[in-house]
């Protein structure tokens, strides 16, 4: 049990405390990793479903119509294929975090992981990240499965910048995790499906199928403080191209910089708010009694 | 004559030589320390446990509480007094028996120590650290076993315990190994331990509950009823484990338990517990010293008698009470 003092200077020890940190969050990353392939049938029927409902709405694009010229049909296409696999990242992520949570409710487990000596931060950061991967994973094998039944006109597709907003809406997208993990842990039985809710807003005002224009100016200022908004808007123009001159050009990131700075503010302000709130939600669960299951 | 004595031998019920004599069980080292040497020097400044004036209530509803205890009360819901009033001080190295009907706070003053609840009076204190002030710190030298095996059912033993020890610190490869040796010394067998947990009998779930409390040889180990539901054996396999946890890994051990006997065998100190407070604590031998004189007994009494001595009811009261609570 003894360890002994371990030459190196203050950067060693913050190396190794982050290393320590990193293997606790791996934790949350190889059960989410065993959980998934246990539940493989449900993995399944989650892939089959996403991949129908993409079909389905990306369909809409390829309704004839006198207004929109063979190039703008494809554009079109391209904007509800992007929109439809930014929503099944959202959905993958949300889903993942709080059915995680749901679960360790049910089976007893959670007194366990709040038990360990681990940082309310890691146990996030581990069970995001792996709802991330696992989404990144789902949504590109739909994007193959969409590309095999439409023209996707990827030729303006600036794929450095597209993984640039990804990353920085992911950060976001943590904090929001965070945030709805809260539902689950304080109500076992129907925590899960009022996360619901705040996925909901999101499809309603973050422009996933159609432009934030066209909704009521109430409405738009909702859009204006969601992360998504700024994420489809950048996915968008990084892989479809932002005209330039009335001709597609590929997005660079003095362009996309108006999607990239919203971004980074979300991520910096809900990382630490979704923690905050996770903290009193869990203080309340120990004042009251609510993490136990059995007795 | 020696064809009788044969035939007399053949014919008496064996007893198994492993409940006539403790099996060898021998715990595995911890390569990775969880704490450095100055860390280790510092709790033998300090009693492992100090419990002191902890009170801990709950109001029974169905909805969240949006009001002080003093409205709760106003609006007809019933407030249990789980905890009330407890001051404990448990020793280094010293194993603690509480004792208690059901409902009577036993699990809920485990679970303030666990650093899952927190306390509504007074201070729980684990070799020097505070469990609200300094949850950390004390998540680092405990662990617990409860009642209820809690895992994720479809992963198998060995996924299980493999993220609980990441969680704590351990190296994945030095706890697959531990795992093995831990599960299979507690009579679960290799084959079973890749298997979902959800296929294992409640008795092997147990074990494995076990197992992963001690797979990270904790300083401070809590356990609430852990051989409730084991057969003979595994509860003799469980209780070497215990008293050789003590004995190597210079553990305090505080446990729950409704088994008399483990109580009597394991326990260097006994508490009973009722309605939430300490009605009793000493010595096993002292306390059936005591009841026996007051009772005027001209034998020692037995730890059953001292507990319905002091909590003034038998196990039957107390299961009936408790399905009374469930209707």
């Amino acid at each position: 049990m003894i360890e002994t003092k371990s030459a190196g200077g203050p950067l060693v020890g913050m190396i190794r405390s982050v290393g320590r940190e990193a293997n606790k969050s791996y934790a949350f990353v190889e059960r989410g990793w065993y959980l998934t392939k246990r539940y493989w049938a449900w993995e399944l029927v989650w892939i089959v479903y996403n991949v129908v409902n993409a079909l389905s709405i990306t369909f809409i694009a390829t309704v004839p119509s006198v207004h929109l010229t063979p190039a703008q049909v494809n554009q079109f296409i391209l904007y509800l294929a992007i929109g439809t696999a930014v929503w099944t990242y959202v959905s993958v992520v949300f889903d993942n975090v709080t059915e995680t949570v749901t679960m360790e409710r049910w089976e007893g487990t959670i007194e366990y992981t709040f038990m360990a000596p681990v940082s309310r931060l890691t146990h996030m950061l581990g069970t995001c990240l792996f709802a991330l991967l696992h989404g990144l994973l789902l949504t590109a094998l739909q994007l193959v499965v969409l590309g095999l039944f439409f023209h996707l006109d990827l030729s303006q597709a600036n794929w450095g910048m597209t993984l640039v907003i990804l990353l920085t809406g992911s950060i976001s997208l943590i904090g929001l995790g965070t945030v709805s993990a809260v539902l689950p842990m304080l109500f076992t039985e129907r925590g899960a499906q009022m996360a619901y809710i705040i996925r909901a807003v999101m499809l309603l005002v973050s422009g996933v199928y159609y432009p934030v224009t066209v909704l009521p100016g109430w409405l738009q200022a909702f859009s204006k403080v969601t992360p998504t908004t700024y994420m489809l808007d950048g996915l968008r123009q990084s892989i479809q191209g932002v005209p330039v001159h009335n001709v597609q050009q590929p997005a660079t990131i003095s362009m996309l910089w108006p999607d990239i700075w919203p971004l980074l503010i979300c991520g910096v302000v809900l990382i630490p708010l979704g923690q905050y709130i996770f903290h009193l939600a869990e203080r309340y669960a120990k004042r009251t009694g609510k993490l136990k299951r059995n007795g | 004559m020696a064809i009788l004595k044969d035939e007399l031998e053949q014919s008496s019920p064996s007893v198994p030589s492993s409940l006539t004599q403790p099996p060898e069980i021998k715990l595995p080292g911890r390569k990775t320390p969880l704490l450095s040497a100055e860390e280790l020097a510092e709790l033998d400044q300090h009693d492992a446990l100090v419990i002191d004036h902890v009170s801990k209530h709950f109001v029974k509803s169905g909805g969240m509480r949006l009001f002080r205890r003093g409205d709760a009360q106003k609006h007809g819901h019933k407030i249990v007094r789980a905890v009330d009033d407890i001051t404990l001080t448990i020793h280094r190295r010293e194993i603690m028996g509480v004792l208690g009907s059901n409902g009577s706070g036993k699990s809920t003053l485990i679970r303030l120590i666990s650093t899952l609840l927190i306390p509504d009076k007074g201070t729980v204190e684990v070799f020097g650290h505070n469990v609200v002030t300094e949850e950390r710190a004390v998540q680092r030298l405990i662990n617990r076993v409860s009642v209820e095996a809690a895992f994720f059912r479809k992963l198998s033993p060995l996924e299980n315990l493999l993220y609980s020890a990441r969680l704590y610190g351990i190296p994945a490869g030095e706890a697959r190994q531990q795992v093995f040796e831990i599960l299979t010394r507690l009579g679960i067998k290799p084959d079973r331990i890749r298997q979902p947990l959800e296929n294992m009998s409640r008795g092997m779930q147990q074990k494995v509950a076990i197992a992963r409390a001690f797979l990270t040889a904790p300083i401070l180990l809590l356990l609430d009823e852990p051989t409730t539901g084991l057969d003979p054996r595994s509860k003799q396999d469980v209780q070497v484990f215990v008293r050789e946890l003590r004995d190597t890994h210079d553990a305090t051990i505080l446990l729950t338990t409704h088994d008399m006997d483990e109580a009597e065998a394991l326990c260097d100190r006994i508490a009973i517990i009722d309605g939430g407070r300490i009605v009793a604590l000493d010595t096993a031998d002292a306390l059936k010293r005591r009841v026996a004189e007051q009772q005027g007994l001209d034998r020692e009494a037995t730890l059953t008698e001292v507990f319905m001595t002091y909590t003034g009811r038998d196990w039957e009261e107390d299961e009936a009470e408790e399905e009374d609570d469930d209707e």
